[in-house]
């Protein structure tokens, strides 16, 4: 079976038949095949985790046949270690955002849930895809349906944000597309991503060209401090479901394509370099973090504590060391489950009260007890709490950056003080103390499907942070063979 | 010597021809104000031209006629295949549209349409100068008195008016210029101009003098900087119908004009002209982009657009010859070939879209027209949306494959000059993004002014729909379309 083609084009089907059920009186019918679309999608990355074969870092589930001939492009696909969860976390986001946004949007459901299955087989595409044109379509075509959903269910300013959101992406990846034509031109004819690996020989220019073309792409979408100020913007604006799936898999696109592409092609310019990613990671991570601890607007905070994240996440890649890359790759996964969650007990927030001004909620835990519970765990998880998720990809990543240098570890180890600090004084702002307003005492406590989708990514959390093994196993000799490469000189 | 042969490869023109009158004859028994008999006449000879053409090019003959004053070679019969089926969709798009506007006292509408499409045969078919010219001022004569068939608009006669002033100083350059190189080599045909060049007998300051005018001419006809002027001013003034007539077929036959001059004619003095078309293109992709930024009339901004994407095609055109190395050419020209045929694919939805909002007394040709016009009509906004978004060169529309094969022309020279090109084609991309997605914002984002009641024809609906599809279908498996114009190219670098 070609599973990996089902994973991308399943829920895009879905999405396209949800487009066509545009009557006002079909929304109950458009939920529902959106619900069945989704879970139906994910179902098909299953086999991806039950088939694959975690010895092996070679490609698996490999589909090629020839696309564009002229130019030698072909629909390629294949998964690694370094790929396979993103899969399951793509498919899997999108189900949790389909029930997040059951009656919550009202407004043009059917091209709201067409967006998100649309966007997910898209996503998907990033991680599978091994041919470069491949790739670089589907990483561009993930920013229309982003586009559409900030733009028509976002908040007040969601025109300036998603116009800003396009355009600093669109210009990223346009620079990557040159890159990607300059790799064709060089290797001889060929689009596909692991020839570019193999590439015996490139000059020391022509390196440092192509890690900035890619790097271009890459940063823009993690984002790395100083070009993430349109992360914040789209977070606000944008609505919970988008904001889950920007926060959870879009932001993964970009790191996944350090370690698909940067790593492995140029190895010598990624460690000439090496200092620069280091050093705007730990700006994102000590700075970031501290501009996220004055933010009056929930999402805004969450959105720069995503930033500090993903800080760690580039962090581990270029300590080119196994326990960092397994580091950065766990803390992604772990970034998309808490992140996730996150925006979610905002989005609940601000279903019953219709802002995220801290400053307009307090003691929120008595009126809803249950949500409280959760929402606590998730702002641990954030906080790299040990036994969640959070703590894992971060202890790695410390551990990795002290073995190359003290001061790097020391700077990456104030995150887990300011993440507590940022995390749990809004947390107190807002769930502790006395009840802040009338309008508080009135929330009514989650619902059976809030429950429901808290529930499953509380135990995610958990799972991924009490026995992390059962992920990092798919993915070691992946990140050895990566290790590999990324040490071996392409300069002669 | 006009044996049989001869005239096989005119048939399309003299099918075109015999038929352009005959509709001009028979429509004046049709008394009815729809004009549906020329109408459904025209529709029919495109459609057989279309197959014909077709029928030709598959069979991949090359054939000279009436002692090589035309050709009949893969590319051009393609190249008249799109453009009989672009006439095609533009008379289906403009029906109701010049009912409405008082443009319909005959069928001269549907006449001249044609007459401008013999205009682009010839034009594509030619292998001699005076075939050229023959066939450029025909398509330019039919091109003013279009303009100016709405003709209680002040605007549209103003339009043709500097239409026509332009036009005929730029049909002066071309002719001035080919004179010049009729003195260098001593003979008008294409091929032997070709032979005359490369063997160096040829004075050269009188031919690179002549190609400096050659090249003139054509960056008019091109529609780019510096020879721009015109581009705005006639796309706003004509009726939309007029506009879309002009913007989508006679660019292809722009394509074929610069490719049986520059190409077939003076390639040995590619090293000449490349550097030309590359200042052009550079100034066509900046002032484009730069000023459809600026621009509140949709009709404008598309104008804008256009110059910037012949900037793309300019800079397909320049990447064929590296030093005297000519491997690289027909790639670069099917490059630049499939870039037209995608252009002009998109062009034909826009001005589809903006036709179809327009009704009577109301021209729709603000942007601010088109707001929440996802509210009232999905389908429509859809189709705007994927169009806007090809022009762009965003993946996986057709656009975005075209933008692909010239970028790849462009790096494949290995010159870091014209990856530098590259680099600075894409950096204008983005600045064209932020207009052609302003459109989509408005669409989606806005809340519509007013309710929209459109009723569209079922012809219209259904063709634009299509017309809408193409783009995405081909953007995702343009791999047929590549090949033709990689085929069509390397058999006319082969004769």
């Amino acid at each position: 079976m070609a599973w990996l083609s089902l994973s991308i084009w399943t829920p895009i089907v879905f999405g396209v038949i949800l487009l066509f059920l545009n009557k006002e009186e079909q929304v109950d019918l458009v939920r529902w095949v959106a619900l069945v679309g989704s879970l139906i999608s994910f179902a098909v990355t299953l086999p991806l985790y039950f088939g694959f074969d975690p010895t092996s870092a070679q490609m698996q589930f490999v589909e090629n046949v020839p696309w564009i001939e002229t130019f030698n492009i072909n629909y390629h696909l294949g998964v690694d270690g370094l790929s396979v969860w993103f899969v399951l976390l793509t498919a899997f986001m999108t189900f949790i955002v389909v029930v997040a946004g059951w009656e919550v949007i009202q407004r043009k459901v059917n091209q709201y849930m067409a967006a998100f299955l649309i966007l997910s087989g898209m996503m998907i595409g990033v991680f599978v895809a091994l041919d470069g044109i491949l790739f670089y379509m589907a990483f561009e075509s993930t920013l229309v349906p982003m586009y559409i959903i900030i733009g028509i269910w976002g908040g007040p300013n969601r025109i300036y944000a998603a116009i800003k959101f396009f355009l600093y992406t669109f210009l990223g990846s346009l620079l990557m597309l040159v890159t990607f034509i300059y790799l064709y031109y060089a290797s001889g004819g060929s689009f596909n991503v692991l020839d570019w690996q193999l590439l015996p020989e490139i000059s020391s220019t022509a390196q440092t060209l192509i890690f900035f073309g890619l790097f271009a792409a890459f940063a823009v979408k993690v984002p790395m401090w100083p070009i993430h100020t349109w992360l914040p913007d789209a977070h606000v604006e944008a609505p919970t479901g988008g904001s889950v799936i920007l926060a959870a898999i879009m932001l993964k696109l970009g790191a996944y394509g350090f370690i698909r592409f940067s790593l492995p092609i140029v190895p010598d310019a990624a460690h000439a370099w090496a200092w620069l990613i280091i050093a705007l990671s730990l700006m994102a991570i000590v700075y970031i973090a501290l501009v996220a601890l004055i933010q009056p607007d929930m999402k805004r905070l969450v959105a720069y504590s995503s930033v500090a994240h993903m800080g760690f996440v580039t962090l581990g890649f270029f300590l080119f060391s196994d326990l960092g890359i397994s580091g950065g790759i766990v803390q992604m996964i772990s970034h998309g489950f808490v992140s996730g969650a996150m925006f979610l007990c905002i989005g609940v927030l601000y279903d019953r009260l219709h802002t995220r001004d801290i400053a307009a909620y307090g003691g929120v835990i008595n009126s809803m007890p249950k949500f409280g519970f959760f929402a606590l765990l998730f702002f641990m998880a954030n906080s790299g709490l040990p036994g969640t998720s959070g703590f894992v990809g971060e202890w790695m990543v410390i551990l990795a950056s002290i073995k190359v240098n003290f001061w790097i570890g020391l700077l990456t180890a104030t995150a887990l003080i300011s993440s507590a600090g940022y995390g749990l004084w809004m947390f107190k702002r807002v769930y502790f103390g006395a009840v802040g307003n009338e309008k508080v005492a009135g929330m009514s406590d989650i619902n059976a499907r809030e429950y429901f989708i808290m529930a499953i990514l509380a135990v995610t959390v958990l799972w991924l942070g009490l026995y992390p093994a059962f992920f990092t196993n798919l993915m070691d000799p992946s990140v050895a063979h990566l290790v590999d490469q990324v040490h071996m000189t392409k300069l002669n | 010597m006009i044996d049989r042969l001869s005239w096989i490869a005119i048939y399309p023109e003299i099918v075109l021809l015999v038929m352009a009158c005959a509709i001009l004859l028979l429509d004046l028994f049709d008394k009815r104000p729809g004009r549906l008999l020329a109408y459904y006449l025209s529709l029919l000879t495109l459609l057989v031209l279309a197959l014909l053409t077709a029928s030709y090019a598959v069979g991949g003959q090359t054939v000279y006629g009436f002692g090589g004053m035309v050709v009949s070679d893969v590319m051009a019969n393609w190249l008249k295949c799109f453009s009989a089926l672009a006439l095609l969709v533009t008379f289906i798009y403009g029906r109701t549209y010049v009912l409405d506007r008082d443009m319909l006292r005959g069928g001269e509408w549907y006449a001249l349409g044609l007459l401008l499409l013999l205009g682009i045969f010839i034009i594509i078919s030619a292998n001699n100068f005076l075939t050229i010219y023959l066939g450029l001022e025909l398509l330019s004569l039919a091109s003013y008195t279009l303009v100016a068939l709405w003709r209680h608009q002040v605007r549209s006669t103003e339009a043709a008016m500097k239409y026509f002033v332009l036009g005929a100083m730029a049909s002066g350059f071309l002719l001035y210029g080919l004179s010049m190189l009729y003195g260098a080599t001593g003979t008008l045909n294409i091929g032997e101009v070709f032979h005359a060049v490369q063997s160096g007998a040829a004075d050269t300051r009188v031919l690179i003098l002549g190609t400096v005018f050659v090249v003139s001419g054509l960056a008019f006809k091109l529609s780019s900087v510096p020879f721009h002027m015109w581009v705005p001013d006639v796309y706003d003034g004509a009726p939309t119908a007029v506009t879309l007539l002009l913007g989508a077929a006679p660019e292809l036959a722009g394509f074929a004009l610069a490719v049986r001059l520059l190409v077939e004619g003076l390639l040995p003095l590619a090293l000449d002209w490349q550097p030309m078309l590359g200042i052009m293109a550079v100034g066509s992709l900046l002032l484009g982009n730069v000023v459809a930024i600026a621009q509140t009339n949709i009709k404008r901004m598309l104008a804008y657009s256009a110059i910037s994407h012949m900037g793309f095609v300019l800079l397909g055109l320049m990447s064929g010859v590296v030093g005297s190395d000519t491997t690289l050419a027909a790639n670069a020209y099917g490059s630049a070939m499939f870039y037209v045929v995608a252009y002009v694919l998109a062009t034909l939805v826009s001005f589809g879209i903006v036709m179809l909002l327009a009704r009577e007394g109301f021209e729709s040709d603000q942007i601010a027209d088109f707001a929440g016009l996802n509210k009232h009509h999905p389908l429509y906004a859809g189709i705007m949306a994927i169009c806007m978004l090809s022009l762009t060169g965003f993946p996986p529309f057709i656009g975005f494959q075209a933008k692909l094969a010239i970028l790849q022309a462009l790096v494949n020279t290995g010159l870091p000059m014209y990856i530098g090109l590259a680099v600075f084609a894409v950096v204008m991309s983005l600045v064209g993004a932020f207009y052609y997605i302003r459109v989509i914002k408005v669409m989606y984002f806005d809340e519509p002014a007013s309710t929209f009641s459109i009723n569209v024809p079922l012809d219209m609906r259904g063709v634009l729909s299509l017309n809408g599809l193409a783009l995405l279908v081909l953007g995702l498996v343009p791999g047929g379309l590549m090949a033709l114009c990689a085929r069509a190219a390397a058999q006319m670098l082969a004769t």
